[in-house]
């Protein structure tokens, strides 16, 4: 009885083991299938044509993805830009402004945002804020922009719309890094005369910095993997924005976007490039996803 | 904490009957008329009127499944290639690089369509010249007021790299030459459609049956852009639909194919937009 | 609360800050009731229940639901098992030490990747190389790819649940004689089940809103699924292939609504079974 006990103990205890490796089990086979499509490409083309070619034309053979990895940062740096203060701001609000009553108005629509699935973003921006930008560029810019810059499809959009994707990241990582500043701080500093708002600014934000950074660099790391929201208000032309500021306005491609509309037609020379392009996006957020949790686990430490 | 274990029974129940439902072959089927699963794969100008077929050819026969997926005339030659589907469709003619690459493809010409050039119901131009249509697609001519319209840069909207439509446009508009790069890319008839119909100033280019009163089809060289005149070779341009299959099409394929050159489907074709091959 | 009441400079701030937070409230009403308000008009009995036509363009979405809530329930009962199973070894049968942070940072890492590229994967893997086994582009393969993506949540949030199970639980039981399994199986997992499932809602949520990955491996089929082997549509695939495809806005609405509907159901679900994890932990 005792013994056959304890071989249905460990053999739970193993089973168990398994479900547990089954995530590290799945991101070796996931590097191993991919890497293994995209790589040899790089040894066709050229590791650099690949990387810096300024010209993506699958069917005469040319596989530059330079258009689409500036892109797909610039419509990154932008929704940062936008979503970052906004995001701190509301954090702040909600980690020292913000009453039970208010709070419990706040909390569950940011919960919501977080939830809406990402093609409701893209529909909306579709049908909107493209509308909105299209009149922008034909009514106040006119005589700034290039006639393709017209379209109303371009990196603001996408910009516009990843703002409002990430709101949330960036939001409860920085609440939560806001609120993690000892309390002695903020007391210590009210006693010695300063205002709740010079506090704020002048103790706990820097206090709480590495958590904010972090929660800007997963922020960073969701816009960059981003697809079907972009796809939809972006434009999708694989060309490199110019003019200055009035880029803005250019219709871009992302890294994410060609993989997803590409794929369904592509012949086998197209597709594996496209897993080249599938190598070089994990690369860029592995990286990125490695610092930001280096940052938080420093945090925590601290 | 009976509650509980009848909620979970509950959910459990639930899912595997709906696997249980989901894993077992159709019981009921007849043992006479034909069956099996086909899946057509290609033009997204193709692809309605292959939808419509499916439907009525599965309407005849209860047990047969037909499943149409998009992805481009380039998709289709591939797909049939690699046999991922029965039959590939392209909206043009099979290329001679795809030929020698698979030199077993085997295309049927199903229908004829022709191609609409449109622009939005708001635009005053009504016509253009096939030669200020190649003008306008590789970027020579760039403002509306230059072939007739008002003073306004014109927006155009090309298809994707795998587009039969685009292809074949580029062959008998554009004799060759490239698109304009400053185009925007929209992925399918539907969506140039769309596009064209939100901008005032876009200008397109559709699979003819598939138009719609959303956009406003321009004369070309004079010449309405209706089946007849595509039929009777008047305006000119128009293509081929092509369905690709791998070596030469057995069994349900070719009950497919064999029926959809019948005079009863060659009939809807003709009620959907499209030009029946007499 | 404010502890000191603004003046000059400090009170344009405390303007900027009400405004950032109630933004948000803002952006969110506006894009669902722009939504709602556009796609309702268009979701009546017959929406539900036809078959599509004209690729989406006319007709119902009957078949998109059918094939969501088939594609939901095989994730859910292929992710369950492995995610708490892992939430239980980490939490009940090891304690820190090289393999569970090998575990835990593969877990963090996955929980990173983009859904294109599990798409991807997926393809590669599922489709392609298990072809035989799955059927290709089929409600398995999509399953098996959705899984991998919302495994790192249901560890999380198995773990967190287990977490909160307190100590004398489990020290009470082994001192009655019963094992470790015997502990985990009749007192821990039925205390920690609220959280658990929590967790397997919000994995639910996560998997009808995706896409990307989805378009890689479910195949996009408008046939009615009647098999696990067969192809399906979920409901965000159909809204963006209806949008991008035949350009008919209003279909897409109307899926648009149906999908919002389903999210803030399970959202509502979701917290009303945390609320009942707080009253009983009171």
């Amino acid at each position: 009885m005792q013994a056959r006990n304890k071989l249905e103990e460990n053999f739970i205890k193993y089973l168990l083991l398994l479900c547990a490796v089954t995530a590290v089990f799945i991101i070796t086979l996931l590097v191993v299938f991919i890497f293994r499509q995209g790589l040899p490409v790089f040894g066709e083309h050229g590791f650099l044509n690949i990387l810096l070619g300024k010209a993506w034309n699958p069917t005469a053979s040319i596989y530059g993805i330079l258009p689409m990895t500036v892109g797909t940062f610039y419509v990154t740096f932008l929704a940062l830009l936008i979503g970052v203060p906004c995001g701190l701001a509301t954090a702040i609000f909600l980690a020292e402004l913000a009453g039970e009553q208010v709070a419990r108005v706040i909390r569950p629509a940011i919960e919501l945002l977080a939830a809406i699935p990402s093609v409701i973003y893209g529909l909306f921006g579709m049908v909107v804020i493209n509308e909105l930008i299209r009149y922008m560029e034909r009514n106040w810019f006119l005589n700034y922009l290039p006639e393709n810059y017209r379209w109303g499809y371009s990196v603001l959009s996408g910009a516009i719309v990843l703002a409002i994707m990430i709101l949330p990241t960036i939001i409860n990582i920085s609440e939560d890094a806001l609120r993690a500043v000892p309390r002695a701080y903020k007391e210590g500093a009210l006693a010695l005369g300063s205002t709740h708002f010079q506090t704020i600014f002048k103790v706990i934000l820097p206090a709480a910095k590495s958590g904010i950074i972090s929660a800007v660099v997963l922020a960073m790391g969701r816009a960059l993997g981003e697809t079907m929201a972009l796809i939809m208000v972006i434009g999708n032309v694989t060309m490199l924005p110019q003019h200055g500021l009035w880029s803005i306005f250019a219709p871009v491609s992302t890294l994410t976007g060609v993989i997803a509309l590409e794929m369904g037609y592509a012949g086998p020379e197209h597709r594996a490039a496209l897993f080249a392009v599938g190598v070089v996006l994990f690369c860029i957020i592995a990286f990125l996803n490695s610092v930001a949790l280096l940052l938080i686990r420093r945090g925590v430490d601290n | 904490m009976f509650k509980k274990a009848g909620l979970i029974s509950l959910i459990l129940l639930m899912s595997i009957s709906l696997l249980v439902i989901g894993c077992g072959e159709n019981q009921n089927a007849q043992e006479e008329g034909l069956s099996g699963n086909l899946v057509l794969a290609g033009s997204t100008s193709v692809q309605p009127l292959a939808e419509e077929l499916a439907m009525r050819f599965m309407e005849l026969n209860r047990n047969v499944k037909i499943d149409v997926a998009g992805g481009g005339s380039g998709a289709g030659v591939e797909s049939s290639a690699n046999g991922a589907a029965d039959i590939g469709m392209a909206s043009r003619e099979v290329k001679d690089e795809e030929l020698a690459a698979h030199p077993d493809l085997k295309p049927i010409v199903i229908a004829q369509d022709g191609i609409i050039v449109i622009v939005n119901q708001a635009n005053p131009v009504n016509e253009l010249t096939l030669v200020q249509i190649k003008g306008i697609f590789t970027g020579e001519i760039t403002n509306w007021q230059d072939v007739g319209g008002k003073n306004a840069a014109i927006t155009v909207i090309n298809r994707e790299e795998g587009s039969g439509t685009r292809t074949a446009f580029n062959e008998i508009v554009l004799h060759g030459e490239s698109f304009t790069d400053k185009a925007a890319i929209q992925n399918s008839t539907g969506a140039v459609k769309t596009a064209v119909n939100a901008d005032e100033n876009a200008i397109g280019y559709i699979s003819m049956g598939s138009m719609s009163d959303q956009v406003k089809g321009l004369k070309v060289n004079g010449v309405e852009p209706t089946i007849d005149n595509a039929k009777n070779g008047d305006y000119p341009i128009a293509r081929p639909f092509n369905f690709i299959t791998k070596g030469e099409p057995d069994g349900l394929t070719k009950a497919f194919i064999d029926w959809v050159m019948s005079g009863e489907a060659q009939e809807i074709i003709q009620e959907e937009g499209f030009i029946p091959v007499q | 609360m404010l502890l000191t009441k603004p003046k000059g400079k400090e009170k344009l701030i405390n303007l900027f800050l009400w405004a950032s937070a109630f933004f948000t409230v803002f952006i969110l009403i506006l894009i669902i009731s722009y939504v709602l308000v556009k796609g309702v008009v268009h979701v009546d009995l017959q929406f539900l229940t036809d078959k599509p036509r004209r690729m989406g363009a006319e007709g119902g979405i009957f078949p998109v639901i059918i094939g969501t809530l088939y594609f939901v329930t095989l994730t859910i009962i292929i992710a369950t098992p492995i995610g708490v199973g892992a939430a239980i070894y980490l939490n009940e049968y090891t304690r820190e030490n090289r393999l569970t942070k090998i575990i835990r940072f593969g877990t963090e890492l996955l929980a990173g990747i983009p859904s294109i590229i599990f798409g991807l994967f997926g393809y590669l893997f599922f489709v392609v190389f298990l072809g035989d086994i799955t059927g290709g582009w089929s409600l398995v393969s999509g399953a098996l790819t959705a899984t991998c993506m919302i495994l790192p949540t249901i560890i999380r949030t198995s773990e967190e649940a287990l977490k909160t199970v307190p100590r004398s639980y489990r020290e009470g039981s082994l001192s009655l004689g019963a094992t470790r399994w015997q502990t985990i199986y009749k007192v821990i997992l039925p205390s920690a089940f609220p959280g658990i499932l929590t967790g397997i809602i919000l994995g639910i949520g996560r998997a009808i809103g995706e896409t990307a990955a989805l378009l890689l491996t479910l195949g996009g089929s408008l046939l009615t699924p009647t098999s696990i082997f067969h192809g399906a549509r979920t409901l965000s695939m159909h809204l963006y292939m209806v949008a991008m495809e035949t350009g008919n806005m209003e279909k897409s609405f109307a899926t648009g609504v149906v999908l919002i509907i389903l999210i803030l159901s399970l959202n509502i679900i979701a917290n009303f079974i945390l609320k009942q994890l707080i009253a009983r932990h009171s």
